[in-house]
């Protein structure tokens, strides 16, 4: 029994930071409803058009964001980030609000374009001295998890009541879109 | 494969001859070297996602090469490790394990088949690289002998996990976790050649 605390204040000794760092990284992506509303209507929006896109759209979010988040961390500068960010909900809103089937290329240009803001954003906010690896993981498995959940709810594609329903969630994350976007541009 | 077990009894009944001695810095468990050296594992991310994304990768691999990781991955690590005592490094780490989860996601997320002897070159270069750097943190011998034995451990219930996957949908599942660990390892070189 003695033993247990004294492993646990030799981790916290020696991982210093790390768990802070996760669940920082975890929260990051959460703490901001432009970002939960776009990351939800990606989800909504694969399960509105179905396999490969319910796992491609996805899967290409995060790795697009990833890579405007290492942008914004090596202080490359992007215009409109707030713009960028509120037009994905908006956009996405409207795709799925219209139930839109591009083809698949498209769907994942489209979000893997306002993938770059979202990160972009992420990336000059990261607070400096955080575990860098543990932050990232709790940062990309957050954003997964929001994808999930949009999927999640997109299961009620399946009847028509629920096609109408996440129509009307789409017409929802496009109001909010537009709030963003007047609160960017004020 | 048996000649690969032989191999690997071999390398871990070496390192009881290895004089070993634990780092001030390490994780100390208060229950031994083994011990600390299963504690630093567990508690070393650097180390730990790469093995996870390595096990993903051999189960979609199949069963054989699969049981080739699991066998040469523990022997590659404890050499490399046991190289790497006497030595210090100066390498950048975060950069290195950013660029071999990326290698490994992206294996993962495609899910290409590659022959079973190129799967052990790619668990024996891991192994080498990660048991190096385990050896210069100062691991000692019975350390990375702890370290060897989870990494078995790890492998095997993993890799033999994902190779019992049917449903089409829980093989996407893990290639999506492949494609998550791409998006760590991108985020991470980005932390490593952080602006400011």
């Amino acid at each position: 029994m003695l033993r247990v605390p004294a492993l646990f204040l030799a981790a916290a000794h020696i991982q210093a930071g790390e768990a802070s760092g996760l669940l920082t990284g975890f929260l990051h992506p959460i703490s901001g409803l432009d970002h939960v509303l776009a990351m939800i209507a990606v989800g909504l929006w694969g399960a509105q058009l179905g396999p490969p896109a319910v796992w491609v759209l996805p899967v290409a979010f995060p790795m697009v964001m990833a890579l405007g988040g290492t942008l914004g961390l090596m202080g490359v500068s992007l215009p409109g980030v707030e713009i960028g960010i509120a037009l994905s909900a908006i956009v996405l809103g409207v795709l799925v609000l219209a139930e839109a089937r591009p083809p698949l290329a498209v769907a994942a240009l489209v979000v893997g374009f306002f993938a770059v803001f979202h990160g972009h954003a992420h990336g000059t906010e990261l607070p400096a001295g955080e575990s860098g690896l543990l932050y990232s993981v709790g940062f990309v498995v957050a954003t997964g998890c929001l994808h999930a959940v949009g999927i999640a709810l997109g299961v009620v594609h399946r009847w028509s009541p629920g096609r109408i329903a996440l129509r009307a969630a789409g017409a929802m994350v496009a109001l909010a879109g537009g709030a963003f976007l007047f609160r960017a541009l004020a | 494969m048996r000649t690969a077990a032989r191999a690997a009894i071999a390398a871990i009944a070496f390192t009881g001859l290895v004089p070993g001695e634990a780092g001030a810095h390490l994780v100390t468990t208060g229950l031994g070297p083994f011990y600390d050296g299963i504690s630093h594992f567990a508690l070393t991310p650097e180390d730990l996602l790469p093995v996870l994304a390595f096990a993903l990768f051999a189960g979609l691999s199949g069963p054989s090469a699969g049981r080739a990781v699991l066998f040469v991955l523990p022997v590659a690590w404890l050499s490399g490790g046991l190289l790497g005592l006497s030595r210090s490094t100066e390498l950048l780490m975060p950069a290195l394990t950013a660029a071999t989860l990326l290698v490994l996601g992206a294996l993962v997320a495609l899910d290409r088949r590659l022959p079973m002897v190129v799967v052990a070159g790619l668990a024996a270069a891991l192994g080498l690289f990660h048991g190096y750097l385990n050896g210069t943190a100062k691991l000692g011998a019975l350390g990375l002998s702890g370290v060897a034995a989870t990494l078995f451990v790890v492998v095997a219930l993993v890799a033999a996990y994902v190779v019992s996957l049917r449903a089409p949908w829980s093989r996407i599942a893990v290639r999506v976790a492949g494609s998550w660990l791409v998006a760590i390892s991108i985020l991470m070189l980005g932390w490593a050649f952080r602006a400011g």
